[in-house]
């Protein structure tokens, strides 16, 4: 058995690539924009008159799932170019997205929660929109579930894009449904509220002011800088994988 | 030179038709199962008539996904001992094709248990579920179940956990289907104004087309070698 490679020392140069420049200015910015946002939104921007300092947490609410929708956006996409092209990068690319979009997506069902609590005087309530957010989630969860399942790699990939490309309905209906089913309860502060909505407020040239940067920051800086890093974490447990086999089978 | 379409659809049906006719396996165990969730529910509400009468849409639809999965899982596992998956793949006859052809086996043994489950219920919770609209609902829903089923079912059946996968991968896919089916059904039978059931139904069609269409067009990724 000679002629398997020995290990050397140039298969383990991709945990020593070092970041590249571009994602630590991204690393930057991104950290720069999360602490300013949250002054223009925490400190910054006016109380609301109605509902008062709870009002705030409206600049974290409604940016997180738009980086929720971009995370599982970059999914879709990813899967959609695996099954074209098999490569495997567009893989990790949408088990990135995954892994991103649904940290966003409990921050923005936690956020909405505890905003909840004082405005509709409840944590949480079955309303088209909720439950459809919260039926996205279990979706991605049951992605990663069944991922974990799949042991043969070409055939997880092929199968994981599948189920990312089936799964990203279920943002469209979250992000659709106000429009669709009229009695929801949510408000809809860009753009008409529905008939029923409790709790919304104007969206006056103050909470523009704020949210404008935070939607920027959420919607494009934070899952590109975290998917990145996902990714690159991704390829080093590959390299490692490869090394283990390789170490095993000497 | 490829099978036409149709004619390998057809053969498809007519092979899962006579193995079920020979074996009657799939809609006995759905059978079963059905029956049995529907006394469950029935005992488990007895107590309170009124909250049995309001549950009829919800132990309807809870029974069908699960007997659906039961008999979805069921059927790939048939199809993985016997080679038939293999076989099929091995002709040269389009995915797609394979993808409908399992797809109306699946949705016709599951609307056969459906259907032979509205009289039962029926009976047993005294309201009246044969109406033309809510049979058409629980076909339109049955058939949403056995296009998303069909697909995940071929992918489950691939990976380590099988069985198991299933209910976790297909479950959260299907809720917008059982939530607008509950909804439709629910409406329909407490007599509720037209347009309030009508939205339901016609988002139960919507997702069921979209689902339906991109099942079809994924399939042949899940079952390449």
């Amino acid at each position: 058995m000679g002629e398997k490679p020995k290990l050397a020392a140039s298969d383990l140069q991709i945990e020593r690539r070092p970041q590249p420049r571009l994602l630590r200015i991204l690393t930057v910015i991104t950290a720069l924009g999360f602490a300013g946002s949250l002054y223009l939104g925490l400190a910054a921007a006016g109380t609301d008159i109605l509902q008062g300092e709870i009002q705030r947490i409206f600049y974290i609410h409604m940016p997180s799932f738009f980086g929720a929708f971009t995370a599982f956006g970059l999914t879709l996409v990813g899967g959609l170019i695996y099954l074209a092209r098999r490569r495997e990068k567009w893989d990790r690319i949408a088990l990135a997205g995954v892994e991103v979009g649904l940290a966003f997506s409990l921050i923005n069902l936690l956020t909405g929660s505890i905003w909840a609590r004082p405005i509709w005087n409840t944590w949480w309530t079955w309303d088209p929109r909720l439950t459809s957010a919260a039926i996205m989630c279990l979706t991605y969860a049951a992605y990663l579930m069944l991922r974990a399942g799949i042991d043969d790699l070409d055939r997880r990939r092929a199968f994981m894009s599948v189920y990312g490309i089936l799964a990203f309905v279920t943002v469209l209906i979250t992000l659709f449904i106000i429009r669709i089913v009229p009695e929801t309860i949510h408000p809809v502060i860009v753009g008409a509220s529905p008939q029923n909505a409790q709790g919304g407020f104007e969206a006056t040239s103050g909470v523009v002011m704020a949210l404008i940067p935070s939607l920027l920051l959420w919607l494009i800086f934070m899952p590109l800088t975290l998917m990145w890093h996902r990714v690159r974490l991704e390829n080093r447990i590959e390299a490692l994988n490869r090394l283990k086999t390789q170490a095993l089978s000497e | 030179m490829k099978t036409p379409f149709i004619t390998s659809v057809a053969a498809i049906i007519k092979k899962d038709l006579r193995a079920e006719f020979r074996a009657r396996e799939l809609v006995s165990l759905m059978g079963l199962f059905t029956l049995l969730s529907v006394l469950v529910f029935s005992f488990a509400l007895e107590l309170d008539r009124e909250a049995r009468e309001e549950a009829v849409s919800g132990v309807l639809w809870v029974t069908l996904i699960f007997a659906s999965i039961l008999g979805l899982n069921r059927g790939m596992a048939q199809e993985r001992d016997q080679g038939g998956l293999d076989a099929t793949l091995a002709a040269p006859v389009s995915r797609s094709a394979i993808y409908l052809g399992k797809l109306l086996g699946n949705f016709f043994f599951t609307a056969i248990v459906a259907l032979v489950m509205l009289p039962l219920m029926t009976v047993l919770y005294g309201k009246n579920l044969l109406d033309a609209w809510v049979i058409g609902t629980t076909v339109i829903g049955v058939f949403g179940f056995a296009a998303i089923g069909t697909l995940l079912a071929t992918l489950t059946v691939q990976t380590r956990a099988r069985e198991a996968l299933l209910p976790i991968a297909m479950l959260p896919i299907v809720l917008p289907f059982l939530l607008t089916a509950v909804r439709a059904t629910t409406g329909l039978l407490n007599g509720a104004v037209e347009r309030e059931w009508q939205s339901s139904l016609g988002m139960l069609a919507a997702i069921t087309v979209i689902y339906f269409v991109m099942c079809l067009l994924l399939y042949r990724y899940v079952v390449e070698e």
